[in-house]
């Protein structure tokens, strides 16, 4: 009897022990997987760089911003700032591609902004129950269409269209594309923001309806304070995502490399450069470093945006905690 | 002294008829009119245009005659093969991501580092993602893995496998996301009761927390399917193809069809890109470019929608029990 039991109880410290090492294990599984984004953001930064250091080899940084060359027109030496890749003096200035970038997510951000922030308000403060229970998967599904789609439909059709609104030269130009972009990052923008303002705590609106401020008063002297840092947080996030959008400015903004301030002009942008050239380099040419460099200065644009957006909506939660 | 002249100055506005008021009540709701109309617009435009051109020959034959005529079959088989390939990848990583966050992370500094990483990774341009898979998938990984199996150039060239491993990468997030949030609406004291009863932790998780969560789980697959469904710019140069004469399809032991993973593939949404972009003839190939938007669209817009209609379904379940 008594060995049985003390038998019992060794089978029981065996499995036990069992246990505990499958748990050890099983847990140490869950962290390699836990692990894997940052992981995988590691390597992105790692191979982006270590390809892109590589196009220093042949080439000098300040390449990156212009380079003398000869003008038979002008017969002399000429300044010139272009991306030309294939040439028989290659050139590969980054001002082109930083202002096609530029020139489309600016507006882009401006008018999903003033959208989103607007839609964000209506969403929070204003919209019936059952009207916000239909808004929000509607913008789920704004969110879900494909960025190729959207490129797809201004290039196929709204493009045509604004030109004939605001009689531009190009078909194709960087406001084409930044109407795009702006209805690609609007949904984020209106989530992110709208979860800001619902954030505010109702106890603030109340206490400036207390005080007789009408229901607007309460939303931008009350609710849209409370809530800016959200709302910027949405802004740079949005700024970030329309900085790195592809598909819709490779196929409508017209793909010109030109250094330009002119939001009608045809414009290409970090993105859309190596989604037009990778595809026909040869690897380990300074061409094919010269895009990953544009890579890496694209990716890094982008994660210093996330990165701060990030800390201010961490900021925000952390004050709401309290 | 300046409240004072405030109070005052509302006193004396606030009888009278509020424009401003009345003015940004018209613009916010109009604001809020525009995602709708947008979408309405962009789905309405596609049907209109592109229902003509979907017939039976042009769901199940191949493009012909230079692209210009035939259907986009290729396209959709190499959409879906892609599509399971990636899911095949990500989901089990993020689900054990999610799990390790919510379960036992805690929330110190690793918990906020993999967060950031977290939220980070679903903000990198998708072109980069193109690099990435370049970088590392292609040139990396698969120049060794060629190097140490002796597989000549099996591993390190663009094809399917790295097109669906960087789409998994791309998706990551979201059914990371998507897994916390499912994981987050099982109630703790479901947990307590089962460490009570002697289960250990992972006993818990598999046998009472996860099967809760399976609703949210299926919603984030969903949705992550979609997501890489309509994504290009990572695959552009990992894997896709303009035109093959062949589906990417390899016959196990001789007999059994299987997508061959090593093989390059045609899309749809790249061959949106294609068509619309660089055919021969970018006007007279509309008809197919509508379609195959269509296409394209119907189905993320279809597994959108189920996600969502998942979500509100798994959510008022879930509601009901925590209460």
């Amino acid at each position: 009897m008594r060995k049985e039991m003390l038998g019992s109880m060794e089978q029981h410290r065996l499995t036990k022990k069992k246990e505990v090492f499958s748990e050890w294990f099983i847990e140490k599984l869950l962290l390699m997987a836990g692990i894997s984004s940052t992981l995988i953001i590691a390597l992105i930064f790692l191979f982006l760089f270590k390809e892109a250091v590589q196009f220093f080899k042949t080439a000098g940084s300040f390449d990156l911003i212009g380079k003398w060359v000869y003008d038979d027109w002008e017969e002399r030496n000429v300044f010139k700032m272009m991306w030309q890749s294939i040439s028989e003096v290659p050139k590969y200035s980054l001002i082109p591609l930083f202002c096609g970038s530029f020139l489309v997510a600016f507006p882009a951000t401006i008018i999903a902004s003033v959208l989103g922030i607007g839609c964000a308000i209506y969403l929070s403060e204003l919209a019936p129950p059952k009207v916000r229970e239909m808004l929000k998967p509607t913008i789920e599904l704004l969110a879900g269409i494909p960025s190729v789609v959207i490129g797809f439909i201004m290039l196929a059709f709204l493009a045509t269209f604004i030109q004939d609104v605001f009689h531009t030269k190009f078909r194709l130009n960087a406001f084409v594309g930044a109407c795009g972009v702006a209805l690609a990052v609007l949904p984020i923008m209106i989530t992110i923001a709208e979860d800001a303002m619902r954030a505010v705590p109702k106890e603030l609106r109340d206490a400036s309806y207390a005080l007789g401020a009408t229901k607007w008063q309460t939303i931008w002297g009350t609710v849209v304070p409370a809530a800016v840092s959200g709302i910027s947080a949405a802004v740079i996030l949005g700024f970030g995502r329309a900085l790195g959008e592809t598909m819709i400015v490779l196929m409508a903004t017209g793909n010109a490399a030109l250094v330009t301030g002119n939001i009608f002009s045809s414009v290409r942008t970090m993105t859309a450069n190596i989604a037009a050239e990778l595809g026909s380099v040869a690897q380990g040419t300074e061409h094919y470093y010269a895009l990953f460099l544009v890579g890496a200065v694209l990716f890094t644009f982008t994660f210093t945006l996330n990165f701060i957006s990030e800390i201010i909506l961490n900021k925000m939660r952390q004050k709401l905690r309290m | 002294m300046k409240n004072a002249l405030s109070l005052k100055f509302h006193g004396l506005t606030k009888r009278s008829f509020r424009w401003d008021e009345v003015l940004s009540d018209f613009l916010v709701r109009f604001f809020a009119l525009i995602p709708i109309a947008a979408l309405a617009f962009i789905m309405m435009k596609i049907i209109a245009k592109g229902s003509g051109a979907i017939t039976w020959e042009f769901l199940t034959q191949a493009p012909s005659q230079g692209m210009m005529h035939g259907g986009i079959f290729p396209c959709i088989f190499g959409t879906l093969a892609i599509t399971l390939l990636m899911i095949l990848m990500a989901l089990p990583l993020g689900v054990a991501a999610a799990i390790y966050l919510t379960e036992y992370a805690g929330k110190g500094l690793l918990f906020r580092v993999i967060r950031a990483a977290v939220n980070n990774l679903a903000g990198v341009p998708s072109i980069v993602f193109g690099l990435f898979g370049v970088g590392f998938f292609i040139l990396f990984v698969g120049r060794n893995l060629d190097a140490v199996l002796k597989t000549g150039m099996l591993f390190g060239q663009p094809c399917m496998l790295w097109a669906a491993a960087t789409l998994a990468v791309l998706v990551l997030p979201v059914i990371i996301v998507a897994t916390e949030e499912a994981l987050n609406t099982v109630p703790q004291s479901q947990r307590a009761a089962s460490l009570a009863l002697g289960a250990t932790k992972w006993q818990t998780i598999w046998n009472i927390v996860l099967p809760q969560a399976r609703g949210g789980i299926l919603t984030g697959a969903i949705l992550s399917i979609s997501r890489g469904a309509g994504e290009t710019a990572p695959i552009l140069f990992t894997g896709c193809a303009y035109f093959l004469p062949r589906l990417p399809v390899v016959n196990l032991f001789g007999f059994i069809p299987m997508i061959n993973p090593f093989d390059q593939f045609m899309e749809l949404s790249y061959h949106i890109f294609i068509m619309a972009t660089q055919s021969l003839d970018a006007v007279k190939t509309l008809p197919i470019q509508y379609g195959t938007t269509l296409v394209l669209i119907s189905l993320t817009f279809l597994l959108n929608l189920t996600a969502i209609l998942f979500r509100v379904h798994f959510r008022k379940k879930m509601g009901t029990v925590t209460v």
